[in-house]
């Protein structure tokens, strides 16, 4: 991300044009964020609603559990939050000290 | 062998269009462009043209399309006049951005309101910001061979821009006159194959357009459609040289009538510098050294080649035919003044406002800009920077 940022306006494609697919992954959304999600690994359950619901494909998964948050990045949109199922809620969004 | 045919302008540019074969145009009618498009799909109706053309809804889809398909790896094409443009705005800008070689005749007309079909520049002088190449043509003949290196011009790899080509509406769109076509192979011969830049109909290297850039890169995209106007200059000159290898008449960034030895000079685009070149000649008759400039290339602006012609005049009347409400003049007359400030030039210019909503600009009109031009070069004195030419009090 920071190698991508610091492209000078040469080096740059022409008309803004994307000339590689899929490299979405490189540009780092988590800056974005204002609330961070914080999980709590003792009330999780591992359902992966969170995970599927997640627009960003920010929660990580390891041999079909709850696996981390990819923190360069999750906007922050609490969705994973809000998923987690109510007599769950293993997940809280926490302002985040920049 | 070239022929020559009674053509109107707009003929004459759906002559230079069929000639051309673009892959794709799509269009929707407005006056006074509606006979350039319709004599087109005669063309394509008759089979001399293999085009995919695209009727639409309106010029907002017609520019969209056009967009779509330049992108896909097209060489796209549309046409439009005055509120067309205006309905086109938002995707004239994304053409630019996605370095689209596009070329778009425009046939001058003025905006609304009141209500008005007949001739300014108030359309395409409106988006001189937009990042499109702009080409004015004086008659039908300069408008068939401009869009013919217009699309030589856009295509080049160190220009990538879109490129209008612009004539009077009705003035030259609906007069007919005497145009030399070349041959059909001589024209595809100098167009030559599209090679697109980065298509999205290539499967093999997969691209994306348009995507979102924010404050990190945004300006860093900016840059370069700078740079490639800057480039485009070089590019005009020399297509425009290798084209009149074909047809006999030269072609740069303007057209410099008498001006070698010329004391006052009136700068103007497209057809009124037909009406000025017999009063300089009338002027000349009577010992006055009047010359004229008429531009052809308004962007890129060619700002050292206009100071250097300009070098030495002793007064000059800059001719705009659309009003830059609130700025001091009209554009052209405020880009040939920078052009002079920065050159440390201290001529004296005067700005005429003319030619609003088809009012004629006829050789009396003409005569009185010049006349004005030897009371300044008499009293020494600019008593009005901004006039306004036929109107009435
Ligand atoms: S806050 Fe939003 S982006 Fe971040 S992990 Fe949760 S759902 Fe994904
Ligand atoms: S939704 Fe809640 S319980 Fe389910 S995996 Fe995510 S954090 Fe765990």
């Amino acid at each position: 991300m920071s190698q991508i940022r610091e492209l000078g306006y040469k080096d740059l494609p022409l008309g803004g044009k994307i000339l590689d697919a899929g490299n979405s992954e490189n540009y780092e959304t988590g800056g974005w964020r204002t609330y961070v999600p914080v999980h709590d690994a003792e009330k999780c359950t591992n359902c992966l609603l969170c995970w599927i619901f997640c627009p960003d494909g920010a929660i990580f998964v390891k041999d079909g559990k709850w696996a981390g948050f990819d923190l360069k990045h999750c906007k922050g949109c609490g969705i994973c939050a809000e998923q987690c199922p109510p007599k769950v809620k293993a997940i809280t969004m926490v302002k985040e000290e920049k | 062998m070239a022929k020559t045919l009674g053509l109107t302008g707009n003929e004459a540019v759906a002559y230079a269009i069929m000639q051309i074969n673009p892959d794709v145009m799509a269009a929707y009618p407005i006056t006074p462009q509606t006979a350039l498009v319709q004599k087109f799909a005669d063309f394509l109706a008759d089979g001399d043209v293999d085009t995919e053309m695209i009727l639409v809804e309106s010029e907002h889809s017609a520019m969209s399309a056009t967009v779509g398909a330049s992108a896909a790896g097209a060489r796209a094409m549309t046409a439009t006049a005055a509120n067309g443009l205006a309905l086109m705005w938002e995707i004239v800008y994304i053409a630019a951005s996605n370095r689209l070689p596009i070329v778009m005749p425009v046939i001058n007309r003025a905006l609304s309101a009141p209500i008005n079909i007949l001739c300014d520049h108030s359309d395409t002088m409106g988006c001189r910001d937009t990042g499109w190449i702009q080409i004015y043509s004086e008659n039908a003949q300069e408008a068939y061979e401009n869009t013919i290196q217009a699309v030589r011009i856009a295509e080049h790899p160190d220009v990538l821009l879109p490129a209008m080509v612009t004539q009077d509406g009705f003035i030259i769109s609906h007069g007919m006159e005497d145009v030399t076509i070349l041959e059909k192979e001589q024209v595809q011969k100098f167009v030559g194959e599209y090679k697109p830049h980065y298509p999205l109909l290539d499967p093999e290297h997969p691209v994306s357009y348009g995507p979102i850039d924010f404050h990190d890169f945004y300006f860093e995209h900016k840059k370069p459609q700078v740079d490639a106007m800057e480039n485009a200059k070089q590019v005009i000159l020399d297509v425009g040289r290798e084209f009149s290898k074909l047809s006999g008449r030269e072609y740069g960034f303007f057209d410099a009538y008498r001006m070698e030895d010329a004391e006052i000079v009136a700068i103007m685009m497209s057809s009124t510098a037909g009406t000025t070149r017999p009063v300089v000649d009338e002027l000349r008759r009577q010992g006055i050294k009047a010359g004229l400039l008429k531009l052809r290339v308004f962007r890129p602006f060619p700002a050292e080649e206009i100071v250097a012609a300009l070098q030495g005049k002793k007064a000059v009347a800059i001719l705009d035919r659309a009003i830059s409400f609130g700025a001091q003049g009209g554009a052209l007359f405020s880009e040939v003044c920078s052009a002079l400030y920065n050159a440390g030039q201290r001529i004296p210019v005067i700005n005429f406002l003319y030619g609003l909503g088809g009012r004629p600009a006829e050789i009396e009109n003409i005569q009185e800009v010049y006349q004005k031009l030897q009371r300044i070069v008499q009293t020494g004195k600019v008593d009005n920077l901004i006039n306004y030419l036929n109107l009435r009090e």
